[in-house]
């Protein structure tokens, strides 16, 4: 075995599956703030989450096309491209949560599921429905900004991009944000009392319905920002991109501790780090016999492990009380 | 509860039975009756894309092509059936194809795993199957009468592309593929003849990632081999092709046909220009023929074709000829004729000439190497031929 | 009742002539499904039931086979599903444990048998493959075995959890099983990997029945014992301890209730059915690979068993047939049927759907119109389309 070639790139992949781990945290987060107040797997995300994508990739399109992406200033590109995502998939999810899930509120819990699911299959053609009327196109392609791409060589076998930067500052801060807003401000009372006891939260004079909606539109706007960073990031989308991440994303969100804000990113970085370790190692150390495509396996492994030790996720749930 | 039920089932009846009629009726043919080319393909799901492309494809031909068998008194009409990708569905829509006797030939499918246990409803009635995609040496190698296919074998464009490798005096090179029976039977087939002929393979391995190669990528730059070869689709070969030479990799590339889109270069930009890959489909540049095909396609539904529209197409004109054969005596044909006839079709079609064996697969496929010339993806059609390639398949028994 | 018994043989008989009269119509044949449908809801003597159920599924459906393989395809896969949606509603439904892998225990049968019984055996076991192919009836107690085995197997670590970390722990074993099929070329070939394997041997048919009622009636005589097995438990001690599970864990533990044998109980009860079914479906398929059993696949028999109405038999039966004709048949007939209109050039508010441009093409959007149905029958009919009584007379 080539142990100088092992060690030698073990710094790039730590770093490789931090990146995916911040990726996958940032949807993980709209899962969780959905699931913690309402107990509800929101299937729908990873299309909501999706949706930024498009959202964003048009819109840097547009930019690209009235010639202005390289005339301003990539940060404010950026942020317009965001903030469009985020504003896009927020409503969305508000939108689906209104038609397909309000009326299902006191359902057993597996009907929102299923409806949820019905969504998500809508959702998949309509976009695809829309993108080939549109552009006549199922792939989409994200315009490239040269600044992104530009990659600093931290020692002489490690190196990242500022697009993966990007991904990791954005996501460190809107934890942050949504950490602050759940537990520092009034409206984050209100969605704690909510997740607590829908019934008494209305008695202390709370608008569910409102609350419950507002859950989705953060929730949706993080899924919505995800999305964008994610077409920065790996530069391809289709209709169906969505499904896989938002798969992996749900699952971070579990074994972080579903409901759980930390317990979401601490599960996306796990996740990423299991998946990148695999994906690089395990044919390198098996001369071969297994390989990457044993990634997913190797990590949903871990995960099955973790949850018989620790059956709440790794952080536990801490809907309520604290979010 | 109960009666509410039973009172809207009648309700339902009714309706149906109201229904009924106009549904169930076929529509009244004109002249001597109506002969039906069917497509089998994923048009939902993720796998649309290509299985659009196939549909299209076969499209464009009937609509061009279908003068002749007009002429003769027929109506010729196009039936796209959606596989789903999934074997069940693919089942019970050959069932159902079969039933509709007017079906008189099959383009389909794009995946080996549908076509397969599809193509055995397909023989119980001798129903003609071109296929345009299915590159799994079993399918022909079953030697069905009436299963035929337009593509190449991967026993045959993997070793195409280790041949062209060592060409280049490449010394290592790292295989990935897709885990899809294409991608996978590919690389397998580059792999083993590679090593036969002596090139250093520093590795074999197989992932589902559409997004993120970077797990892949970085011990694939530690090792800094000469050539990666990625056996699989465009859609998935351009991200990685494009996230590894961001990272700093500097092998040359390489795939299979899968990689034949202009899209490859609208993802991946300047990062595969110089890269190679293998197609039975010649350049637009080189081809009259392949030229207009591509302009016909664009203009009609404008978009450039996906990988397999043109196998498609010529797919679809195998069929219209061969049933024109069939039909020599003016009736409709019946279906072990068409078939038969399928398989004396010789057609100089936009991917060579297609003149089928004894199995189905094609006497002598020309292979090209091709080389990309341009991030531009209008520029598609200038990709320089490097290298050409007469195959013929190997022999049944020769397989493995 | 006699007004009820009347409308039943009438609808019996009026859809199987419509049949007969047009043997390409979809609605036709729904009207048929729906007739059979209306024979087993209807208030009409038990004699009745039996003779006309018995009548149209044993005689009248192989009939309209002959007529048309493609209406025999659908019953036979509507048999395949109802079978899943049983075993899947003991888990779900009765015990109320959230299982999103279930196809990986249809995927452990079928390879139960697709690998001895075709020439890929050798590839493991040296020679002596396939096996003769009248094996294949000793191979579905073997495929069930396996599965029961399997289940009780993800059931073992996965005890001490509960609802949704249940559910993601079963979706990831349902994903393990697949990408595992898909990878096992190597370094052992056990499952020929992406490329599949064929052809399975199928056991020689009796009487000389052609294949297509050869495994219509293999699969009904399955859906009937599974149907007679289930109405069992359902009312057996372990169904109700099952029931108690769902309703509360707690309680259900202090009253007694081995927890740890009930629940696996449960999963090996789930897992065996689809295990039958594997066997059955990759001998019917000739040719299997790991595209067959993809997540999508475990979404869509939960589907059935929610549609249905969770934990009723009944709903789980009606929710498997629905699922299916919409999927394989009608949502398939409809866009045909546009595409016949296409083909046709008709025109519709002064609009040539000849001209209809190629993104519409209907073929293309019947997952979207899925995916409406769901969520409209959802909101419509949570409780499903044949709730269990017990769970109705809780709603009231």
């Amino acid at each position: 075995m080539d142990l100088p070639l092992l060690l030698g790139i073990l710094p790039q992949v730590l770093l490789d599956g931090l990146i995916l781990g911040f990726m996958y945290a940032l949807i993980a987060l709209g899962y969780t703030m959905v699931y913690g107040v309402l107990e509800f797997i929101n299937f729908a995300h990873s299309e909501i989450f999706i949706v930024g994508a498009f959202v964003g990739v048009e819109l840097l399109l547009g930019l690209k096309s009235a010639g202005l992406l390289d005339a301003l200033p990539w940060p404010l590109v950026l942020v317009l491209v965001l903030v469009a995502g985020m504003a896009a998939s927020g409503v969305l999810a508000v939108t689906v949560e209104r038609v397909a899930y309000r009326p299902l509120r006191h359902a057993p819990r597996l009907i929102p599921l299923i409806s949820a699911i019905g969504i998500s299959f809508f959702l998949q053609d309509a976009i695809r429905l829309f993108e080939s009327l549109w552009r006549n196109a199922f792939n989409l392609v994200y315009p490239t900004m040269d600044v992104l791409n530009v990659r600093f060589e931290l020692t002489q076998t490690v190196d990242v991009s500022v697009k993966s930067l990007v991904v990791i500052v954005a996501a460190l801060a809107m934890l942050g944000v949504l950490h602050l807003l759940v537990n520092r401000t009034k409206v984050g009372t209100a969605i704690r009392a909510v997740a607590e006891d829908q019934a008494a939260a209305s008695l202390m004079g709370i608008n569910v319905n409102r609350i419950i909606s507002l859950t989705f539109l953060i929730g949706g706007a993080m899924g919505g920002a995800a999305g964008v960073l994610f077409g920065v990031q790996y530069g391809l989308i289709n209709p169906y991109t969505g499904f896989i991440p938002g798969l992996k994303a749900f699952t971070a969100a579990v074994l972080g501790g579903i409901g759980n804000i930390p317990g979401a990113m601490l599960g996306g970085l796990v996740l990423g780090l299991l998946e990148a370790l695999a994906a690089s190692y395990l044919s390198l150390l098996t001369g071969g016999a297994f390989g990457a495509e044993y990634k997913d396996i190797f990590a949903f492994s871990v995960l099955i492990v973790i949850l018989i030790f620790r059956p709440k996720g790794l952080l536990g749930e801490v809907i309520r009380g604290r979010a | 509860m109960k009666n509410s039920i039973v009172r809207s089932v009648v309700g339902v009846l009714v309706v149906l039975a109201l229904a009924m009629v106009p549904g169930g009726a076929p529509i009244e043919a004109q002249g001597k009756g109506t002969v039906k080319i069917a497509t089998q393909s994923p048009l939902s799901g993720g796998q649309a894309a290509l299985g659009e492309g196939i549909k299209l494809g076969a499209q464009l031909a009937v609509e061009k092509f279908k003068g002749p068998l007009e002429k003769m008194g027929f109506k010729v009409e196009f039936v796209p059936y959606d596989d789903q990708a999934k074997p069940d569905v693919g089942v019970s829509n050959s069932k159902n194809i079969i039933a509709d006797k007017d079906i008189l030939a099959i383009i389909g499918h794009l995946n080996s795993g549908v076509a397969i246990p599809s193509s055995e409803v397909y023989k119980e009635v001798s129903l003609a199957m071109i296929s345009p995609a299915n590159t799994n040496p079993t399918v022909t190698d079953r030697k069905y009468t009436n299963v035929n296919r337009v593509c190449g074998r991967d026993d045959v464009q993997g070793v195409v592309g280790s041949e062209f490798a060592k060409s280049l005096t490449v010394k290592s090179v790292y295989v990935i593929h897709d885990k899809t029976p294409y991608g996978q039977g590919v690389a397998e087939f580059f792999r083993d003849d590679a090593k036969k002929k002596g090139l250093n393979v520093l590795g074999f391995e197989g992932t589902e990632e559409k997004s993120n190669f970077d797990p892949i990528v970085t011990p694939i730059r530690a090792r800094n081999p000469d050539l990666i070869y990625f056996g699989g689709i465009y859609d998935q070969g351009a991200p990685f092709f494009k996230q590894a030479r961001e990272k700093g990799v500097k092998s040359k590339f390489m795939g299979p046909d899968g990689m034949d889109s202009s899209d490859l270069a609208k993802i991946a930009g300047k990062n595969v220009v110089g890269m190679y890959y293998t197609s039975a489909a010649g350049p637009a540049s080189a081809l009259p023929k392949a030229k207009q095909f591509v302009e016909d396609f664009k203009k009609k539904f404008g978009k450039n074709p996906e990988p397999y529209a043109a196998e498609a197409y010529d797919a679809a004109t195998v069929a219209l000829k061969a049933i024109e054969a069939a039909a020599k005596g003016g009736k409709a044909p019946a279906r072990e004729d068409v078939s038969v006839a399928v398989r004396k079709v010789k057609l100089a079609g936009i991917t060579g000439d297609i003149e089928f064996d004894g199995k189905g697969d094609r006497k002598k496929a020309l292979y090209f190497v091709l080389q990309v010339a341009s991030d531009d993806p209008q520029k598609w059609g200038d990709n320089k031929i490097v290298k050409q390639l007469a195959i013929a398949p190997p022999s049944a028994t020769a397989q493995k | 009742m006699i007004i009820q018994s009347a409308l039943a043989v009438a609808a019996v008989a009026v859809s199987s002539t419509a049949v007969a009269t047009f043997p390409r119509s979809v609605l036709a044949f729904l009207a048929f499904q729906a007739a059979v449908l209306f024979v087993y809801l209807a208030r009409v003597p038990r004699w009745l039931r039996i003779g006309l159920l018995g009548l149209a599924l044993l005689v009248l459906m192989p009939l309209i086979g002959a007529y048309n393989g493609y209406y025999l395809e659908v019953a036979t896969q509507v048999g395949i599903f109802v079978a899943l949606a049983l075993g899947l509603n003991i888990v779900v439904g009765l015990a109320g444990l959230l299982d999103l892998g279930y196809v990986a225990f249809f995927a452990v049968g079928a390879y139960s048998w697709a690998i001895p019984g075709s020439p890929h055996g050798n590839e493991i076991f040296g020679s002596g493959f396939p096996l003769p192919p009248s094996t294949f009836y000793l191979f579905l107690l073997v495929g069930l075995l396996v599965a029961a085995g399997t289940g009780v197997l993800l059931g073992l670590p996965v005890l001490r959890l509960h609802g949704d970390y249940l559910a993601i722990v079963t979706l990831g074993f349902g994903e393990v099983i697949r990408v595992l099929a898909n990878n096992l070329d190597k370094p052992i070939n056990l499952t020929n990997g992406p490329k599949g394997i064929t052809p399975i041997g199928r056991p020689p048919a009796p009487f000389g029945l052609p294949y297509g009622e050869y495994f219509y009636f293999l699969v009904l005589l399955i859906v009937a014992i599974v149907i007679l097995v289930n109405r069992r438990l359902e009312d057996s001690h372990i169904g109700r301890a099952w029931e108690a599970i769902r309703e509360d864990e707690v309680a259900a533990q202090a009253m007694g209730v081995p927890l740890v044998r009930a629940k696996l109980l449960a999963f090996a009860c789930g897992a065996s059915f689809a295990g039958v079914m594997g066997v059955v479906f990759s001998a019917k398929q000739l040719f299997i690979n790991p595209e067959s059993f993809t997540f999508l696949e475990s979404i869509g028999v939960l589907s059935m068993v929610i549609l249905g109405g969770m934990g009723s038999i009944p709903g789980a039966v009606l929710g498997a047939m629905a699922v299916t004709v919409l999927n394989l048949q009608v949502l398939k007939g409809f866009s045909l049927w546009l595409n016949e209109l296409k083909n046709a050039g008709v025109t519709i508010l002064g609009f040539n759907l000849a001209d209809l441009p190629t993104q519409f093409e209907p073929a293309k959007y019947e997952r979207m119109i899925f995916g409406i149905i769901l969520v409209l029958m959802m909101i419509f009919r949570p409780q499903g389309i044949l709730p269990a009584r017990r769970r109705q007379r809780e709603l009231r």
